[in-house]
């Protein structure tokens, strides 16, 4: 179609508008020159620059122009379509006009900030200018399509995060499924016996939200459960879960733990995972006490019966409810829902990884959450601080920094160990009127009353010494130094190396991506930065939309966080899910792919080849049918399509050859 | 109790390019992200007769303590064991500038008199300058007689135990084409002088 | 697989033994080893601290030498260099060279001047590293004629063959050499102090900081129970033998501490005769330790 057939009555009419964005482009760019420049191409009626077009009184010169001007095409040459694309499609709207017929030019991101040379510059941005009006000229009119949403949404993982989210939505009368990979929700925070800087009991402020998720009607809690492969696009994604097997049937068990005493092993003697090992569960358990849902399960890995096939299976008989069901088998479940909130948080550090601090070679060496679990009341030592000979250490060495600030390892700061050793010191002093020694290189401390409890620590008495250690060894130079754990370390503030005796390390290990997080990705389909957690639309005006619209994000597993920073995140992921939800549809660019149908010949070549499954093929016409609704966008099948029958709204060839030529003509 | 002495630094007495100087020599750009986190100090095994640690050190290349750094003896006790420059979490290769530093100062002429050190750099080059190949025997009874003469006596036993063990060959060693070695390490120089 | 050795000065000198034992073990293993002719200086850490390009230029004069003598396998030539310092000093010149486009224009213009090339063919090893991933402990068990049974041997890395440019073991907590003392039937104390510093030159330079290194290395040696130590390089097996009785005049709870090579101990386990293995060039002989432990493994054989 030739552009002068749309607009018999005269044709394309075309304003131009450049952009100084303050000095960002004008510093470099000669916007007045790309500006006469722009009056000289065809079908081009007006060209103006302005300091700011995307602000009120820019929109309203475009916006007036097109009336006064009667103009159909509308180009913008200023920063880059993410940041305004739909800003200025608007005023077309507004102005009567449709919003397609409008082309952005990255005269910012593209020219002015990455061009040295402000005459080279120039040039740039006029070719890019004369090759949008050679292309926006075969622009066609389009329309947005709106799809209902469902008002149902995931959340995947309950530590605090999910469980936030979930309650959140849940009160707002919306339906969540929260899917936890754990027996039980509580995540990282269930471990802790006090959180910092308050020093409250963990399990006070956490099994209340705990039990308020599981008695909450709007809320189906899928625990040991994971989520196997997603589908679809905002608003209407369609979700498979798998729900392992714990050889216990949920909406019997209602947690007497009558089988746990009854199991063949007298004694529990396999290592409890939740206390990292420092404390013992039988083959059938629970957690811990106050595990959510409330349900034992059977792991079949330690269980006699399923190792051997021969236990008397005392378990079954003390069960009254019947609940136990040796055949269980593994569940798929499909859901559907219209958002999704990601709260997979992190995991911590393997300090292994740095043998010079001896963790797995000396038995005093425990990491920060192994001594979560050692001052916790319900933890495997009933909150006394023991080390693993039964002695009470009256040395503690707390070592900062394990893993992060490392170029080794992790670059950046995990943001919460700073705190959580100045917690850790302080209940260990509580417990064992140790010698307490923080081994820093800088105290982070910037939130809301975290710099008060570094000054109380100070006043306790806890030492802090300036310095990141070098080594934990236990090789002893002077006699006080026999039989103990000695820290090599810079005093850095004093100046001189200090060897330090003690009977306790604890390693504050840094918080790192779960090892899922790359596959995780890939399900949802979001993007990771660089250290590998899950990566925000934009640090700070959308940090907790993704780059897939309808997926957000809450909680440690978008970047380390305490735990008022993964609430207060939760909050706002649920309230954007909630935003999208009650607005009943959503809007789809209309930039989907579509087939013509004469020329397609049935070869099936794009089937394969789209990445979200939107083509099909209809047998009795024989040729390739695609679902606007799931098509993103991509061009795939466009590129591969050998019979030219793939084509693409804003992307069709003549389109796109315009615009090359419009660049190579300039050039 | 040692004289009373003004500890202020003015910038007048410091060299803002020094920096700039030993990052060029030792080929450590990283040295400017330094966290001064102690770990190369506390690594190292010397750092506890050291008159300024070795992140001290960095310190004060950074801010352009020359005088300071050149005239300490820190430079010369690292032992090059590459225990700092492994432990270093922001990677910076410590024991390269200690080496840069040593080069600069013997350029200088600036390290302490006499310090056996700096004098058994020079023995060892010399030596294998002229001959290709070092004989231990003369470079260690050089280096007593140029700086600790009296303590020839106390060594002198060890000495005569090696020599009948064979261990300590008087005859000195040497590589065949000698003036070809010169030749290759003058290019060198030229070359080093140019750029 | 065929190796050229580089010697390196220490090994025609206080380390002759070293030279003599490794040039037996691997006579005895039928691997022919080959002295690199007319080698030079490897430009150690003296010469480093002068002039670092000349340090450069006479390392790759050797890697050049060792190019145009060896025959190479999988693409380069395999060049042992048993000294720690020489190890290091030639991997870190190889290395740099590799990163540095115009130093190493620079240097090959110099050896030109001598009618050398190299071109980057070159695998640096130690003997260590050979004996342990080449020959395999395998084959160095089945060599073993007097198991060394009872003798604890405290294993010492020293620094310059882990750092920085470790390649066969790791740079913390290395176990190389702590397996082929297994091997050989003894058995190594667990010690945290396998990659310390021993200082190096400064036992020359500044003596009473070098013994003070030497000594705490010795010293708790000997607190693990260890009956000799057992060494990777010239200069260390030095510094920690030839001091001991300076050190014992200062710290009198020092007992005699045999210092011996690790080519030594294979070659006594492979019942090698000692001139071999120049054992008699010790300062503290090892012969009653050997005749207490052989009377001591009879006794638990009767
Ligand atoms: C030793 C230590 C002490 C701390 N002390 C404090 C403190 O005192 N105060 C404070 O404010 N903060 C503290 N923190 C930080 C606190 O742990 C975090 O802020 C908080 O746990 C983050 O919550 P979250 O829900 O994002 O992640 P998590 O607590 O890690 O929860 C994530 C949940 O998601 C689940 N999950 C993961 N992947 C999947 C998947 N693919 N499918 C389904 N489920 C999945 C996990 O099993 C887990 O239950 C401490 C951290 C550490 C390491
Ligand atoms: S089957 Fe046997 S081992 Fe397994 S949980 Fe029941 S009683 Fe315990
Ligand atoms: S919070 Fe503190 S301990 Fe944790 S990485 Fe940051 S600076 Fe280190
Ligand atoms: S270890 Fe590295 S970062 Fe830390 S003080 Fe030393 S040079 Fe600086
Ligand atoms: S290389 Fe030098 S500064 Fe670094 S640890 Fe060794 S002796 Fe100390």
């Amino acid at each position: 179609m030739r552009a002068h057939e749309i607009y018999p009555n005269g044709g394309p009419r075309i304003g131009v508008y450049v952009c100084h964005c303050g000095l960002n482009i004008a510093g470099k760019v000669d916007v007045h020159e790309v500006v006469e420049f722009a009056k000289t191409l065809p079908f081009v009626v007006v060209a103006r620059e302005y300091k700011f077009m995307c602000s009120d009184p820019g929109q309203e010169m475009i916006r007036e122009d097109i009336r006064e001007h009667r103009l159909n095409r509308v180009i913008v040459a200023s920063c880059s379509p993410l940041l305004h694309e739909a800003t200025f499609r608007r005023v077309l709207e507004q102005a009567g006009q449709n919003p397609f017929f409008f082309q952005m030019v990255n005269i910012r991101e593209h020219v002015s900030w990455v061009t040295e040379d402000p005459r080279e510059a120039t040039e740039k941005a006029k070719a890019l200018v004369a090759a949008a009006v050679r292309r926006v000229i075969f622009h066609e009119p389009l329309q947005r399509r709106r799809v209902p949403v469902k008002d149902h949404v995931l959340v995947v993982g309950g530590g605090i995060a999910g469980i936030h989210a979930a309650l959140t939505l849940a009160d707002a009368g919306k339906h969540v499924y929260l899917v936890e990979r754990e027996p039980t929700i509580g995540g990282h925070m269930a471990m802790f016996d006090k959180t910092f800087p308050t020093l409250d009991c963990a399990a006070c402020i956490l099994t209340p939200k705990m039990s308020a998720v599981a008695a909450h009607p709007n809320i189906t809690l899928w625990t040991y459960s994971e989520v196997i492969q997603v589908e679809g696009f905002v608003g209407n994604f369609r979700v498979r879960v798998r729900r392992k097997p714990r050889y216990v049937i949920e909406e019997l068990c209602v947690g007497c733990l009558q089988c746990i005493d009854a199991c063949v092993y007298k004694d529990a003697r396999f290592p409890d995972e939740f206390n990292l090992g420092l404390g013992k569960r039988k083959p059938i358990y629970i957690p811990f006490p106050q595990a959510t849902p409330r349900v034992v399960l059977i792991d079949p890995e330690t269980c006699i019966w399923f190792k051997t096939g021969k236990c008397k299976r005392t378990c079954l008989e003390a069960c009254e409810r019947k609940a136990i069901d040796f055949e269980q088998q593994e569940r798929i479940e499909e859901i559907e829902v219209g958002a999704i909130i990601l709260a997979t948080g992190f995991k911590t550090f393997d300090a292994r990884r740095i043998p010079e601090y001896g963790y797995g070679k000396y038995p005093n060496v425990y990491t920060a959450l192994e001594v979560e679990r050692l001052v916790n009341a319900a933890g495997p030592t009933g909150g006394e601080v023991r080390l693993r000979d039964g002695r009470v250490p009256k040395r503690v060495g707390i070592i900062h920094c394990v893993g992060s600030r490392d170029e080794r390892f992790n670059r950046y700061c995990s943001r919460v160990c700073c705190m959580y050793s100045l917690k850790l010191a302080h209940l260990i002093k509580e417990r064992t009127g140790a010698e307490v020694y923080n081994f820093y290189i800088d105290m982070r401390t910037p939130g809301k009353g975290y710099e008060e409890f570094y000054d109380r620590l100070l006043q306790e008495g806890v030492h802090f010494i300036r310095g990141r250690v070098a080594e934990v060894t236990d090789w002893a130079i002077t006699p006080e130094e026999e039989g103990k754990l000695i820290i090599r370390v810079e005093d850095t503030l004093i100046g001189v190396v200090r060897r330090i005796p003690v009977d306790m390390v604890v390693l504050a290990v840094g918080l790192e991506p779960q090892p899922d997080a790359e596959e995780v990705r890939r399900m949802f389909n979001i993007s990771c930065s660089k250290e590998g957690f899950f990566l925000e639309r934009h640090p700070k005006l959308a940090p907790v939309s993704t780059f897939t619209d309808g997926i957000f994000l809450a909680g440690a597993c978008q970047g380390p966080k305490d735990i008022p920073d993964s609430v207060a995140q939760a909050g706002a992921a649920a309230a954007e899910a909630l935003a999208l939800i009650d607005k009943g549809y959503v809007e789809l660019e209309p930039n989907t792919a579509y087939i013509v149908e004469e020329l397609c010949s049935g070869c099936k070549t794009c089937i394969s080849l789209c990445p979200y499954n939107a083509i099909s093929f209809d047998e009795v016409r024989a040729i390739a049918v695609i679902n606007e609704a799931l098509c993103k966008g991509c061009g795939t099948c466009v590129a591969a399509c050998p019979s030219g029958a793939a084509r693409q709204h804003l992307f069709e060839d003549a389109q796109i050859f315009q615009e090359i030529e419009g660049v190579l003509a300039y050039v | 109790m040692a004289a009373i002495e003004r500890r202020i630094r003015y910038e007048s007495e410091l060299d803002p390019s020094f920096a700039r100087e030993i990052i060029a020599f030792s080929g450590s750009p990283s040295l400017m992200a330094c966290i001064q986190c102690g770990t190369c100090s506390s690594a190292c095994p010397l750092s506890l007769y050291m008159d300024y640690t070795p992140r001290r050190i960095i310190a004060m290349v950074r801010e352009g303590f020359k005088q300071e750094v050149l005239s300490s003896r820190t430079i010369w006790l690292c032992a090059s064991c590459y225990a700092c420059t492994v432990e270093c979490p922001k990677q910076i290769r410590i024991t390269d500038v200690m080496y840069a530093l040593k080069r600069y100062a013997i350029r200088e002429g600036v390290h302490p008199p006499r310090f056996p050190i700096p004098v058994l750099a020079r023995l060892f080059y010399n030596t294998v300058r002229r001959r290709g190949r070092l004989t231990e025997s003369w470079t260690v009874l050089r280096l007593y007689l140029q700086t600790m003469p009296l303590r020839i006596p106390g060594m002198s036993s060890l000495g005569w135990k090696l020599l009948r063990r064979g261990r300590f060959p008087l005859r000195p060693e040497g590589i065949r084409d000698r003036q070809g070695l010169q030749r290759v390490l003058r290019v060198v120089e030229r070359q080093e002088v140019t750029a | 697989m065929s190796y050229l050795y580089f010697p390196g000065c220490s090994l025609k000198g206080t380390g002759r033994a070293y030279e003599e034992s490794l040039l037996a073990v691997f006579r005895a293993l039928g691997i022919p080893l080959t002295e690199l002719a007319d080698w030079n200086c490897c430009g150690a850490t003296a010469y480093m601290s002068i002039d670092e390009h000349q340090a450069f230029a006479l390392a790759a004069r050797n890697l050049a030498l060792a190019e145009s003598q060896g025959s190479p396998a999988d693409g380069a030539v395999q060049l042992i260099a048993p000294c720690s310092a020489c190890y290091l000093v030639l991997l870190k010149a190889q290395q740099c060279l590799a990163a540095d486009i115009a130093l190493c224009q620079e240097i090959t213009i110099a050896l030109k001047e001598e009618g050398h090339c190299y071109r980057g063919r070159v695998r640096i090893r130690h003997p260590l590293d050979v004996l342990v991933h080449d020959v395999g402990l395998s084959e160095i068990a089945r060599h073993v004629r007097q198991p060394l049974r009872g003798l604890k041997i405290a294993c010492y890395y020293g620094c310059q063959i882990v750092r920085p440019f470790a390649l066969f073991d790791r740079p913390h907590d290395p176990s190389t050499m702590d397996d082929l003392v297994r091997i050989l039937g003894a058995e190594p104390v667990s010690w945290p102090l396998k990659t310390h510093c021993c200082g190096g030159s400064l036992t020359g330079t500044i003596p009473e900081v070098g013994w003070r290194l030497n000594y705490l290395l010795l010293r708790e040696a000997q607190r693990r129970g260890a009956h000799l130590i057992v060494t990777v390089c010239p200069l260390c097996q030095f510094n920690l033998e030839a001091y001991q009785d300076q050190i014992r005049q200062r710290y009198p709870d020092l007992a005699p501490m045999p210092v011996l090579y690790f080519t030594q101990l294979i070659g006594m386990a492979m019942g090698l005769p000692p001139r071999e293995l120049g054992l008699q060039r010790l300062l503290i002989p090892v012969d009653g330790l050997m005749a207490a432990l052989s009377k001591e493994g009879a006794h638990a054989r009767a």
